[in-house]
């Protein structure tokens, strides 16, 4: 068992370097073309879930003309079993403020946004002070960056991307249809590049050591370390920082408690991956893609609860806007208490199924589509524990 | 030139300019996408996924109302993964829905009712979520009904309210399961800043959003032989009256309508534009009196500019918005409650008979004239003043309840006394027509001539949706008793819809602006776009409207309010002299502000 | 002016009057008062421009911008499937008991409400809840019940 352990790697968490802010002060004198050539380079994908590569992200908001543009740090980890982002503003704030500053440089920003939210507001003191540093040390390189934390309220869906600015522009967090895209029209319409918080470390860790031996690091769909929170059924949740690309059944050899029965992968709205299949599964963007949340179930676990629990959080924290994900959520979660009380038949599960397909491709944004991945995986897998 | 962009909808090639959606696309194609929370008139807000269509190589369905067109896209509206979609989408909205349609006041005519139909939607495909949801309904408001238990929660009716009429009364309020459209703290609509303009009525895609309707009370007045029952119709309700009963936009039925209301057994058929009239007679006085004020006498109290007052839902904007402003707006009376305050008084001197039993009834392309009907300070003449307001709407109703085929009635004229009208009363019904109007008189009492426009047609005042309309009048050659005026440029604006209403007096507030004389209608278009007309409303057919005012106007053969010869009989047998004693008792009266808060 | 007021007028001025300060003036009168009423509402809502409804209806999409009366200490615990998988009934039954109240409910001394809330991004240290901004993780009966004691003791 322990040949088979999973390689740690301690890149996001790894110490600050000697001189305060080196890495930064390197990475503002290369010019911005050197910058994304590494970061093409590297392959990172957005850690925030959907694996989006980041270079081209911050290619299309270079190209856009613009004399307003803003960078923003997605800080509002609001999916179930989530809690790495939370970590990484703890022990190294600094690496993500040098990550937006990159960000800024190369494409045209004046302006920096951390969006918290508002359960970590408790870290707002600390934060604060870092940023202080930060701006003392950005004006003393002669760069003008300034970042400023908006704190939010309360609201799952503030993570998605443009619900995220209708909320820092003072509105309900609903999504916006898109097209256009955040790096043409984002927070007041201006260019925007938006990315999860670990993703800005990654792009410091890219800066630091080079795409290269980045690259070493994971599967050529999947480059790179990713900072995983474990939590549920194991005897050492927390956090980890692994190869991305390990298949699940070396993760659930070295987490598990010995009678996992299931891995909930990505969240609530991700997929949950039963024993059975946890040989031919990968974690990463070629297999069952996470922003980092693995939750385990032993057998004792009823996978109803856990469905009913997930349902019941997307009935409270979907926006409401369009009928897929409004009614669409209520549908799927009094539909299973009806099978399983037996108000409905058991076949009535598969009528359900075809409605979460229905969800998944005609909501209006990433949080309604998602919500079938648990609905579908959990009852594809478990349909007994649906109905009896 | 716009770049053009090829795609493939169904099979068909396409060429759109470039921002196109795929939904203006694919009618371009004459494919008809359906759709829900889409209106021409507001902005796109893609939320409920019925107008889903299949894109090849996406992973998800797109909303047609939302997506604009690509280069090479490849397009299908009726594949199979989109019908089952589709379906799902009703089907959830349905589950969500009181659907009653046989108690709903929009039975038959709700867009939700339409699409379910076409899906051949009934089989419960899901759970009924009605009865766990705690549903309230508004009726504590004398115009608008609110329902939310048949909300499909599209938000037309917040995009109206705050992109029309920057009221914003009606918000998204609370979140997922719960969320729901609501007033403040979802006060009763009677408490809140609403205007009771009925915009949101007129686009409401099913019977969330309803007029208040008196039909049932109107016929039995009718069918109460004690009593006289007397109707006036506006001017903006003939010309849109038709749409209803079988014919297109922009038609003028005033003769079929006329006849139609004379064998729903109104007593007396009488019309609003006598009243109109009445009003520009008026409303010029008091114009030239306070110019006079102000350039003579120059007493600083008198409030310049002066504000017409015919619109009942602007009146209830300024209360709440600008009460400040109130000294501005024009003392007179709506032609509506100046047309009620005769019919119990000089009408049923003239025809002898007893004021308790004259019924008053009105028809109205407006929904807060139902509101305007019900205020404590419309009863002048020691009753309501009109007992009741019926919109467009409410009238086909009862022409079709009573069985008569419209499109074959013959014309008919409207009876005497207060049935004579004018082309200025006439364009009363559309955007800048009461400035006209009151130019057209004003300017012949200043000067003893008549306007200096071919056919009497002041064209720069005659107004457009979405603009404000500023014009001047340069005034010479007055007569003597007008002297003051001599060489005055007579400065007008005029706004249509509260959005650009609430611009105009924003500039006189801060006095970035300064006119003589401002014209408001709440709706856009003014009267012929208002919240009791036909269903639907867009610019195309409110263009169609306004067209045929103007034709109906052109076509009278008098066109200045003071050569109307019952308002001309009026002022000789009972009112004596414009801003008399018996006007200020009858025809005038004061508002009083509001909180907007 | 009323001291509401007054804390409006000066939320106002540290904010600005566009309508990004609207959610931190709202975060303002929560840290204060942790509610937000229908007075608040409409005086930001003259300050800022906004229609009363328009101010409600953004309050109302965040759970943490009260427009319900709450305690000067509100606990939230965290219903999420691993908070409650490790004793999170547990944490409310106590937390009930002790203050004499169910969820959803405020102390009639207007001491402490107790709300149920979703991932409060602790899971690997459930059950949790917030008092107030503050965390407490890792919960258990004894625990909770010297926590909420201390905060009892401290009125």
């Amino acid at each position: 068992m322990s040949e088979s352990k999973l390689k740690r790697v301690d890149l996001i968490f790894g110490e600050y370097s000697s001189v305060k802010f080196k890495v930064l002060a390197d990475t503002l004198k290369r010019s911005n073309e050197d910058i994304l050539e590494d970061l093409t380079e590297s392959g990172l994908k957005g850690r925030g879930g959907a694996g989006f590569p980041t270079a081209i992200k911050w290619k299309y908001a270079a190209e856009t003309p613009s004399k307003e543009k803003y960078v923003i740090c997605n800080a509002d980890e609001g999916e179930p079993g989530t809690f790495k982002d939370r970590e990484i503003l703890t022990r190294v704030p600094r690496k993500v403020f040098s990550g937006m500053a990159i960000c800024g440089k190369v494409i045209g920003a004046q302006k920096g946004f951390i969006y918290l939210r508002g359960e970590y507001q408790f870290l707002m003191p600390e934060l604060k002070r870092e940023l202080e540093q930060y701006n003392e040390h950005m004006s003393k390189m002669g760069f003008d960056f300034p970042i400023e934390i908006v704190l939010g309220s309360g609201a799952y869906i503030c993570g998605e991307e443009s619900a995220l600015f209708e909320s820092m522009e003072g509105y309900r967090g609903e999504p916006r249809n898109k097209p256009p895209f955040p790096t043409t029209y984002g927070y007041m319409g201006k260019p925007t590049v938006i990315n999860n918080v670990e993703t800005f470390v990654n792009v410091v860790m890219i800066m630091r050591l080079g795409p290269i031996q980045f690259k070493l690091l994971g599967t050529s769909d999947s480059r790179g370390s990713k900072v995983f929170s474990v939590s549920g059924d194991t005897p050492i949740p927390g956090i980890y920082e692994l190869e991305l690309g390990m298949p699940l059944e070396k993760f659930v050899e070295e987490f598990g408690d010995g009678d996992t029965k299931a891995v909930q992968v990505g969240g609530a709205a991700g997929f949950c991956v039963p024993r059975k299949k946890f040989t031919e599964t990968v974690i990463g963007f070629e297999g069952v893609p996470t922003g980092g949340s693995m939750m385990l179930f032993n057998s004792s676990r009823s996978m109803y609860n856990v469905l009913h629990n997930y349902l019941e959080f997307f009935e409270e924290e979907s926006c409401g806007q369009c009928t897929p994900c409004r009614v669409g959520c209520q549908q799927l979660r009094k539909g299973i208490v009806a099978v399983k009380k037996g108000d409905k038949q058991s076949l009535y599960l598969d009528q359900l199924m075809k409605l979460a397909e229905s969800m998944k491709i005609s909501a209006k944004c990433g949080l309604g589509q998602s919500v079938a991945n648990s609905f579908s995986s959990i009852v594809y897998n478990f349909r007994e524990e649906m109905i009896y | 030139m716009s770049k053009k962009i090829n795609l493939t909808i169904d099979g068909i090639q396409v060429s759109v300019d470039e921002g196109t959606t795929i939904l203006d696309a694919a009618s371009k194609l004459n494919i008809h996408i359906p759709t829900l929370c889409y209106h021409e008139d507001l902005c796109v807000a893609g939320n409920c996924r019925v107008c889903v269509v299949e894109q090849e190589n996406s992973r998800t369905l797109p909303a047609a109302c939302a997506m604009p067109v690509a280069e090479g896209m490849l397009i299908h509206t009726n594949s199979g993964k989109v019908r089952v979609a589709r379906k799902h989408i009703v089907e959830l909205l349905l589950s969500e829905h009181n659907a009653d349609c046989t108690k709903c006041y929009k039975n038959g005519i709700c867009e939700l009712q339409s699409l379910a139909s076409q899906m051949l939607t009934g089989d419960h495909m899901f759970l009924d979520l009605v009865p766990d949801k705690r549903y309230t309904i508004d009726r504590f408001n004398s115009a608008i009904i609110k329902d939310d238990s048949r909300c499909i929660r599209c938000q037309r009716c917040v995009r109206t309210c705050e992109e029309l009429q920057s009221v914003s009364a009606l918000g998204v309020a609370y979140r997922g399961n719960k969320m729901k459209i609501s007033t403040f703290f979802e006060h009763p609509l009677f408490e809140v800043v609403c205007t009771n303009c009925g915009q949101c009525v007129n686009r409401c895609p099913t019977g969330a959003l309803i007029e208040r309707n008196y039909v049932d009370q109107v016929w039995d007045a009718i069918y109460d032989t004690s009593k006289h029952v007397v109707v006036q119709t506006a001017p903006a309700v003939r010309i849109a009256l038709g749409e209803t009963l079988g014919f297109a936009p922009g038609k003028i039925v005033t003769g079929k309508m006329v006849t139609a209301l004379k064998r729903l057994g109104f007593d007396a058929v009488l019309d609003t534009d006598f009243a109109a009239d009445l009003t520009i007679i008026e409303e010029g006085h008091e114009l030239l009196e306070r110019l006079k004020s102000a350039l003579v006498d120059k007493d600083p109290r008198v409030a310049l500019p002066m504000a017409t007052s015919c619109s009942p839902g602007w009146v209830k904007f300024l209360e709440h918005t600008f009460p400040e402003l109130l000294p501005n707006l024009s003392t007179c009376k709506s032609p509506q409650q100046m047309f009620g305050a005769l019919v119990k008084t000089y009408y049923a001197k003239k025809k002898k008979l007893d004021p308790k039993n004259v019924v008053s009834v009105s028809i109205m392309p407006c929904t807060a004239k139902k509101f305007e009907a019900d205020r404590p300070e419309m009863r002048s003449s020691g009753y309501k003043d009109v007992d009741y307001v019926l919109t467009t709407r409410e009238l086909a109703i009862m022409i079709t309840q009573a069985g008569l085929e419209f499109e074959k009635l013959p014309d008919s004229h409207f009876d005497s006394i207060m049935g004579a009208s004018t082309g200025a009363a006439v364009i009363f019904g559309t955007t800048g027509g009461v400035m006209e109007a009151a130019i057209r008189t004003v300017y012949e009492l200043v000067t003893g001539r008549d306007v200096p426009f071919e056919d009497l047609n002041i064209t720069p005042v005659r107004g457009t949706e979405g603009e404000v309309r500023e014009a001047t009048l340069l005034i010479t050659k007055t007569k003597p008793e007008f002297r003051f005026l001599e060489g005055v440029e007579l400065k007008c604006v005029v706004a249509n819809g509260l959005a650009y209403a609430k611009q105009v007096m924003q500039n006189v507030k801060d006095g970035t602006a300064s006119y003589h004389f401002i014209e408001i209608m709440a709706c856009p278009g003014g009267c012929l776009g208002g919240g009791g007309q036909p269903i639907p409303t867009n610019k195309e057919i409110r263009a169609k409207r306004k067209e045929a005012i103007y034709k109906e106007d052109m076509g009278m053969p008098l066109r200045k309010s003071h050569d109307n010869p019952d308002v001309q009989e009026i002022y000789k047998d009972f009112l004596v002299k414009p801003l008399g004693h018996k006007s200020h008792e009858l025809l005038h009266t004061h508002y009083t502000p509001r909180k907007r808060y | 002016m009323t001291a509401n007021e007054h804390l409006i007028r000066d939320l106002v001025e540290k904010h600005g009057t566009n309508r990004t300060a609207l959610i931190p003036i709202l975060q303002g009168v929560v840290e204060t008062k942790n509610f937000i009423s229908d007075t608040d509402m409409t005086e930001i809502a003259k300050e800022l421009d906004l229609s009363a409804a328009q101010v409600f209806g953004t309050a109302t999409f965040y759970s943490f911008l009260s427009t319900e009366p709450l305690g000067k200490y509100v606990i939230r615990v965290c219903k999420t499937i691993t908070c409650d998988m490790h004793g999170k009934r547990t944490i409310i039954q106590t937390i009930e008991e002790m203050l004499k109240i169910k969820v959803g409910e405020t102390t009639p001394n207007k001491k402490f409400s107790l709300l149920e809330t979703n991932c409060l991004g602790w899971c690997h240290e459930g059950p949790a809840m917030l008092i107030n901004e503050k965390p407490f993780t890792g919960l258990t009966h004894e625990r909770v019940h010297d926590i909420i004691s201390d905060y009892i003791s401290k009125l």
